[in-house]
């Protein structure tokens, strides 16, 4: 919508837009909480959408569900729409959570969602006994996907952990205890991968949210779940107190281990992203200071073999020109990872001027606020060679005939990316492969210096190598006679 | 033109012209029973390799690279799977049309057929197949260790099939064990001499090519193998001039262009001491004059450039050339300035064989660069002497020791980059040395005056990455 880096609007239109709503986002940090269910208060249009961008992502069913407000209840006012959900929701299939997630709508007709959840709870106390039902105020008309995960998760934060006068946890009661608070740019293989990682050094890490445990793409023993099958557990929350720390990934969580901390008393670890050398090494020792322990000879190794993927792809990555679509979290980590292996960021575009994380990017990135369309006209302009965007810069991509490597939310034409972990030693080592092979093929079809064909030039002979690729078939039995 | 009247003009020539390195061309006597195919090992340019401790490779892979570029031929390799397996669509060459060499071709013998000696009309059956699925221009065949040593009549068959399919077939005898890369090419060249050069006379120019005031004339190139496509930065300026090249040996070359090779008023052995038999023959047998350049680097592009003009002898060609140099060289004199403030006074080792082991010397110079030690190991006297032309006495070179004595080199000499063949890369990088891939198989065009600037930006990227430090740091829990 915009295209400065203040995030002033400098145009009317948003073009192939880069941006995805809050209430989205709210939808995925929910989707990491075992037995949870995102409720949208708005027009069940928003969760449709919702479901199916999530679907199609996944591969996966997805659970959420909408107060269905309709033009009578938008007029007359949609309370009564969002007690009913919560009262059929509550008693069909009794979710540990359920996150209410307020729309543009409801936002725009002045929904108080705080003392709508609250006025159920007392109205409704055996429903709300199994059932905790969060808030979230998450209107579309601000922010983006990134925002609205984090808005979620930190209203979940603020529902379920007591204030410090009655918090019944002490910090450290659970030495090996480690709290992991992930921000939506950990795809779920880079949640399981971290976990991982953390228990390498003999640590139980407690992922909060764990999409690595809901949508990982398993296939589970429950035929039908109406209900995310796995994630975090609400008494895995209840106790987090106890941790020896939290490692806090990306700025958009800043505000939420904020208010881990100060409801808690848990020091924290802090990381804007995990890609590449330095923010890895950083992990390891803190992992390392936590738990007291040497560092596995098993992450050595890894260590080790990203530096050696350094030297491999220097060559075909150092001074490329890259150009980055995504989030600010994610942007962060991929612009450090491109940065450190001698790439040129040409080209990076975020949707949301107001993320945390922008302001602890580099001032020497070119970073812009706006949509596909600035990104398609900065990468044009820097001369991109490599882009690395969601789905929807695949069409960018075409448009600007430069590779691209699919990333972020939501990615649909491929499977499983989401599966693939680009954070720590292995994750970063993964990355660069990955990248540079999106070159090297991009080399072996288009690359390399353009045929000259001299003026004096003559073929005499047919493209035989062209004409008959595959040859002719040919049966002749290999023994003469 | 007759035969005769063209062997006497060479008669007279040749003398003249002869370089100074003639003497390489002395007969070495061969074993009895395996004749080596080409007399031409000199002392000291075609080293026993010693067991144990060689690299590099064999007589079959010094010819076929000098001939796989010739892209509408098929090339057969006569032999078991190795020799092919090994090798084929090895793509560090490219073309501008026909895609044919890059089909691994091999007859693949197998132990039932050593056996029962069914070599020969297994090879017979399999250019027959070759001919009739991929319509070549010609077919090359390649000899190898077991079929010479089981004593395979393989030019009988390369003959009956030329005859039988009606096309050329060249036999290439080449088996690994007569001897090492240099001796294949020598092999490569001479199955050109003897079976394809001065077998068809030159097309016409095309109406289209002629423009007013510009005399075409007809230029040879022997050992530019248009790696990486890096002689398309060369060409361009041959077309400028109107110099139609009208044959190369061997890159993007076409099976008719060699043929007639032997027309051509001037040729330039580009770096190959290995293929000088060809040009030394050519002027021999049809009085074309030769020289010896490179066209790694500024001065040295301009100095070949000048070179044909020289021995063309065409006023307008001579105004033309100096025009198009002083033009080339501006520009690529800014196109480099900022490349040379960042590398100027970077120390670098070469360590590659033979001819680049002081062809891409004088590009360096160009950058202002200091080329600490050369290898001297596959490199020719002629290569040595002019090692020392360039860069003094007191040169430091590298003749073994392998992998260990190049490390040890690069720390006691400071060495900035590593310049080396592509085997070598992952030696430097794994000891942590920024890296430079010259060899066959590398990704980019370094020719010309435009692969100059390609060259500055490569050595820039792998001297100026920032991956040295997170590589050469140890982890922070060791420290």
């Amino acid at each position: 919508m915009v295209a400065s880096r203040s995030g002033a609007r400098t145009k009317p239109l948003s073009v192939k837009p880069l941006r995805a709503s809050q209430p989205v986002g709210g939808v995925l940090a929910t989707l990491g909480f075992e037995r949870a269910m995102p409720l949208l208060h708005g027009s069940q249009g928003c969760t449709a959408f919702g479901k199916v961008y999530f679907v199609r992502h996944f591969n996966e069913p997805i659970p959420l569900q909408t107060t269905a407000v309709d033009r009578t209840a938008a007029i007359m006012g949609a309370d009564d729409n969002l007690t009913e959900a919560l009262r059929t929701l509550c008693s069909k299939s009794a979710p540990s959570l359920i996150t209410v997630i307020t729309t543009g709508l409801t936002e725009a007709a002045g929904t108080d969602i705080e003392r709508l959840v609250r006025t159920f709870r007392r109205d409704h106390p055996e429903l709300a006994a199994a059932t905790t039902i969060v808030p979230v105020a998450a209107p579309e008309f601000n922010g983006s996907l990134e925002s609205g995960y984090a808005a979620t998760l930190r209203a979940i934060l603020d529902v379920v952990l007591p204030a410090p006068a009655f918090a019944r946890t002490r910090p450290g009661r659970a030495p090996r205890r480690v709290n992991l608070l992930l921000s939506s740019a950990l795809a779920p293989g880079d949640v399981e991968a971290l976990c991982e990682l953390v228990e390498a050094f003999g640590l139980e890490p407690v992922a909060i949210p764990d999409l690595g445990a809901s949508l990982d793409g398993h296939l589970d023993d429950t035929r039908f779940s109406p209900l995310s099958i796995a994630g975090t557990r609400l008494e895995a929350l209840d106790e987090c107190g106890d941790a020896a720390a939290t490692i806090v990934v990306g700025a958009s969580l800043f505000a939420s281990a904020d208010l881990l901390a100060e409801r808690t008393g848990v020091p924290d670890f802090r990381f804007t992203h995990l890609m590449g050398l330095a923010e890895s090494d950083r992990l390891v020792m803190a992992l390392r200071e936590l738990s007291g322990r040497a560092v596995p000879r098993r992450v050595q190794r890894q260590r080790r073999q990203l530096q050696d993927a350094l030297l491999d792809t220097h060559l075909t990555l150092g001074m490329r020109r890259l150009a980055i679509a995504a989030e600010a979290d994610l942007l962060a980590g991929v612009a450090a990872l491109g940065e450190g292996i001698g790439m040129e960021v040409v080209a990076a575009v975020a949707p949301d001027e107001r993320a945390a994380g922008l302001a602890h990017l580099a001032d020497s990135l070119p970073l812009q606020i706006g949509d596909l369309q600035d990104l398609e006209r900065q990468a044009e302009a820097g001369g991109a060679e490599l882009l690395i965007g969601s789905g929807h810069a695949v069409a960018s991509a075409e448009t600007l005939g430069i590779p691209i490597i699919q990333r972020g939310y939501p990615i649909w034409e491929r499977f499983g990316l989401h599966t693939r972990s680009w954070i720590g030693y292995r994750g970063s080592r993964d990355a660069l492969y990955d990248w540079a092979n999106a070159l090297a093929a991009e080399h072996e079809q288009h690359g390399g210096l353009a045929p000259y064909r001299s003026i004096f030039k003559i073929e005499r002979s047919p493209d035989a190598g062209g004409a008959h690729r595959c040859g002719k078939s040919y049966s002749t039995p290999r023994q003469p006679a | 033109m007759t035969a005769s009247t063209r062997e006497t003009e060479s008669a007279a020539a040749a003398p003249a012209a002869a370089p100074a390195t003639a003497a390489a061309t002395a007969t070495t006597p061969a074993a009895a029973a395996l004749t080596p195919p080409v007399p031409g090992c000199s002392k000291g340019s075609c080293p026993r390799p010693q067991p144990g401790a060689t690299a590099g490779g064999c007589a079959f892979d010094g010819a076929q690279i000098a001939l796989l570029p010739i892209a509408d031929a098929a090339h057969i390799v006569h032999g078991p799977i190795a020799c092919a397996g090994s090798s084929w669509d090895n793509r560090g060459t490219r073309s501008t049309g026909p895609t044919l060499w890059r089909v691994g071709m091999t007859t693949a013998l197998n132990e039932q057929d050593v056996i029962l000696g069914r070599g020969d009309p297994i090879l017979h059956e399999a250019i027959g197949q070759a001919v009739r699925d991929y319509a070549p221009a010609a077919v090359f065949v390649y000899n190898t260790c077991v079929p010479a040593l089981t004593g395979n009549d393989f030019e009988r068959v390369c003959s009956e099939a030329a005859a039988a399919f009606e096309i050329p077939v060249v036999p290439v005898d080449c088996a690994g064990f007569y001897g090492g890369k240099n001796y294949g090419n020598r092999i490569a060249g001479a199955a050109l001499l003897k079976h394809v050069i001065g077998t068809r006379e030159p097309d016409p120019v095309p109406q289209q090519a002629q423009r007013p005031g510009v005399q075409v004339h007809d230029i040879g190139m022997i050992g530019e193998f248009n790696i990486a496509g890096e002689l398309w930065h060369v060409t361009p300026l041959f077309d400028e001039l109107g110099l139609r090249l009208l044959g190369n040996i061997s890159g993007d070359a076409r099976y008719h262009e060699i043929q007639s090779l032997h027309r051509a008023e001037a040729n330039m052995v580009v770096c190959s001491k290995a293929l000088m038999n060809v040009a030394e023959s050519l002027e021999q047998r049809y009085g074309t004059p030769y020289f010896e350049g490179s066209f790694y680097g500024v001065a040295d592009t301009s100095a070949a450039l000048h070179d044909f003009a020289r021995l063309l002898d065409d006023p307008a060609l001579t105004a033309r050339t100096e025009a198009l140099i002083a033009r080339e060289e501006a520009q690529v004199a800014a196109a480099l300035a900022p490349f040379r403030e960042r590398l100027e006074g970077k120390r670098v080792l070469l360590y590659t064989g033979g001819v680049k082991s002081w062809s891409i010397v004088s590009a360096l110079h160009d950058l202002g660069m200091e080329v600490v030690a050369t290898s001297t190991r596959k490199s020719t006297e002629g290569d040595k002497e002019r090692i020392r032309r360039l860069m003094g006495e007191q040169m430091r070179t590298l003749d073994s020791g392998g992998p260990q004595a190049l490390i040890d080199t690069v720390e006691a000499e400071q060495v900035d980059v590593l310049i080396a063949g592509g085997r070598n890369m992952y030696t430097a990088l794994k000891a942590r040395i920024p890296f430079l891939d010259i060899n066959q198989e590398r990704p980019h065009a370094y020719a010309g005056y435009a692969g100059m600037v390609e060259l500055a930006r490569q050595l820039c990227l792998t001297i100026e990455s920032p991956i040295w430090p997170q590589v050469r740091q140890p982890a922070p829990w060791e420290l």
